[in-house]
């Protein structure tokens, strides 16, 4: 069995924030990420993030592993990395298990754990929604921004939250059209700077609207869309098609929660964090002792949030397992008020009605 | 259907490298997923459904949701959408839940 | 309507321009922030205090208009790009404004390019006079236009036909 004092699961922005902050604090950490590289997500956002200047604003995403590498690469005699390995199961007794490769079968034992294994994209109920071309707003942005590969020529997108917005945006940079963008709210979900900077692309925005039908035999050929009232049913006769090869879902992402709930950990449906997360303290250490979690697999927000939480988590977790620096105060307060900063605004008093309910 | 100048990046498509689809010779470059070799190439259907045998595409595009499995030099249940491209590599679609022995 | 369409209104637009006597004076931003998200890049890159945000980073962002200098970095910091520059000092009858653009193909100076308003509709045809694209706005290129004065309120994008 291989021992770890401090074990991240997930090498994104939470998780590498996490293993920045406890590797300076002094303790080991073992990150393990199921990807070949370490990033995460971050790999495909080619805009500049917002925030402010501590959570790396104004930088694209894409250029903010980068920055985050060289932070870690400056205590790393602390950091171990293992990627292409994915970590399987948590279980009651402490010992996690996971696999390298495809083969390569393993245990560890950690004093302490970080989980940070983000969120994953949902998907949206109508006829057809299985068709090939019906693809997730991420996995368009992975097949473009990572591959260099269309998804198509003529794109609908369904959902104006910022993932939705952002998306188009760069589908358009790649050449490709976007017919339209729909959501079934009455207001557009995302940052209104990004609705404005498509809307003035040409590209109509249509709230109230849902998709009714894909159509199509071996992969989507036509889009019908329909008006929806204020409690989300169709509207008769307000049927819209589009001849689209590709349709991008974009109804908001939900954290990805199995190993915190295999291993016990009290979870809870919080709708304004877009799922199941776990409870935790103020130190996002979870219901139990020594399991940590950071960044959206407690409740989905921007990437910028993940990053501060990584940060708070790790080195609340070092500390935990004896490595709380002289510092540790002065470190702690910033990240909680980076944290505060963030949510203070209208998009952060949804996020804190749903943090709430789960901080014990 | 790949993306020709990029105002942000750059696509570094240095090796070509050589699979075949269901029989088919096709090409793709070193680096890439075989699920977006095979989309560059305008394949979308990368099985069929288990029970009703409906066309499965990708889905998430990093691993999650298993709407991309496909055999894969005879093994199925592959995802194929964060498994790299290898020179020589035979890929099928799959029907159901493939044949594992 | 702006939040169900992502289209400002006139009323909202015209908030965020100084007056047609500073237009007049020289280049200067105008920063189209109208709701507020945690977001402070365009404070933090300005070196003239012509632009104030404060403690709080959801604040909308203020330009004190005599500060600015027209000098166009907050532009590239803008993760929204909702900042341009006008200039209405160079002409009687027309004016210059600089947009961010992150589009290829790039327009070259002396092209004449459609003018868009902020629905994308294409309400004139505008001059390219600049095209600015060093290693420091990190590729959101700034592209200068001079259109008829009759649409400095309007102008908000361009449209680059692909040769």
């Amino acid at each position: 069995m291989r021992q770890a004092e401090l074990l991240i699961i997930g090498g994104g922005p939470a998780g590498l924030c996490a293993a920045i902050s406890a590797a300076k604090s002094g303790a080991k950490v073992l990150i393990i990420e199921r990807n070949k590289y370490l990033g995460g997500q971050l790999v495909k956002q080619t805009h500049m993030f917002f925030g402010s200047e501590k959570q790396y604003a104004s930088t694209r995403g894409i250029d903010i592993t980068e920055i985050l590498l060289n932070e870690l690469d400056k205590y790393k005699e602390n950091v171990e990395i293992l990627a292409d390995t994915t970590v399987v199961g948590m279980y009651e007794d402490g010992i996690i298990t996971a696999l390298y490769k495809e083969d390569d079968f393993f245990k560890i034992s950690a004093k302490a754990v970080v989980v940070a294994t983000g969120a994953f994209e949902k998907s949206l109920a109508f006829p057809n929604n299985d068709l090939p071309g019906i693809y997730g707003a991420g996995a368009v942005q992975t097949l473009m921004n990572v591959h260099g590969v269309k998804p198509g020529n003529k794109v609908l997108m369904v959902g104006a939250g910022n993932i939705g917005l952002i998306v188009s945006y760069q589908l358009m940079q790649a050449g490709v059209e976007v017919v339209a963008i729909l959501d079934a709210a009455s207001k557009i979900g995302g940052y209104l700077v990004h609705a404005s900077k498509i809307r003035r692309m040409g590209v109509p925005i249509l709230t109230s609207y849902t998709v009714k039908e894909a159509i199509g035999k071996d992969f989507i050929e036509k889009a019908v869309i329909c008006q929806v009232d204020d409690k989300f049913q169709p509207i008769e006769g307000t049927e819209k098609e589009f001849d689209v090869d590709v349709m991008c879902i974009s109804v908001g992402l939900t954290p990805l929660n199995e190993l915190l709930a295999m291993r016990g950990c009290q979870m809870k449906y919080v709708p304004q964090l877009s799922g199941f997360v776990p409870l935790r303290n103020e130190n996002y250490e979870t219901t139990i002792e020594n399991i940590f979690a950071a960044g959206d697999t407690t409740g989905v927000e921007e990437a910028s949030a993940a990053m501060v939480e990584g940060y708070l988590a790790g080195l609340c977790a070092a500390a935990k397992i004896g490595y709380k620096t002289d510092d540790f105060d002065e470190r702690k307060n910033d990240f909680v008020k980076q944290l505060d900063a963030l949510r203070s605004g209208p998009v952060g008093k949804h996020i804190l009605s749903g943090i709430e309910q789960i901080v014990v | 259907m790949r993306i020709e100048e990029h105002p942000i990046l750059e696509f570094k498509k240095d090796k070509k490298i050589n699979f075949t689809f269901n029989g088919e010779k096709i090409e793709g470059y070193e680096g890439e997923t075989i699920a977006a070799a095979l989309h560059a190439s305008g394949v979308k259907v990368l099985g069929k459904s288990l029970f009703l045998h409906r066309p499965r595409g990708f889905y998430c595009a990093i691993g999650n949701c298993s709407s991309c499995l496909m055999t894969v030099n005879g093994v199925a249940n592959v995802k194929t959408c964060v498994t790299d491209l290898e020179e020589g590599m035979i890929v099928e679609t799959q029907e159901g839940k493939g044949v594992i022995v | 309507m702006f939040e169900k369409t992502g289209i400002p209104s006139k009323e909202m637009v015209m908030g965020k321009f100084p007056s047609i006597e500073r237009i007049n004076k020289g280049p200067v931003a105008v920063i189209e922030c109208y709701k507020e998200i945690p977001c402070n890049p365009c404070e933090t890159a300005c070196k003239f205090d012509a632009i104030n945000i404060g403690e709080d980073i959801n604040t909308i962002p203020a330009v004190t208009s005599d500060n600015c200098t027209g000098c166009a970095i907050c532009l590239t910091k803008c993760p929204g790009l909702a900042i341009m520059i006008v200039d209405g000092s160079k002409s009687e009858t027309t004016v210059l404004i600089k947009i961010p653009y992150e589009f290829l193909p790039l327009p070259k100076v002396g092209d004449t390019v459609m003018g868009l308003d902020r629905e994308g509709r294409h309400i004139t045809d505008v001059k390219i006079v600049g095209v600015l694209n060093p290693k420091s706005f990190d590729r959101t290129p700034i592209v200068t236009v001079e259109a008829g004065r009759k649409y400095l309120y309007d102008l908000r994008n361009i449209k680059v036909e692909a040769k």
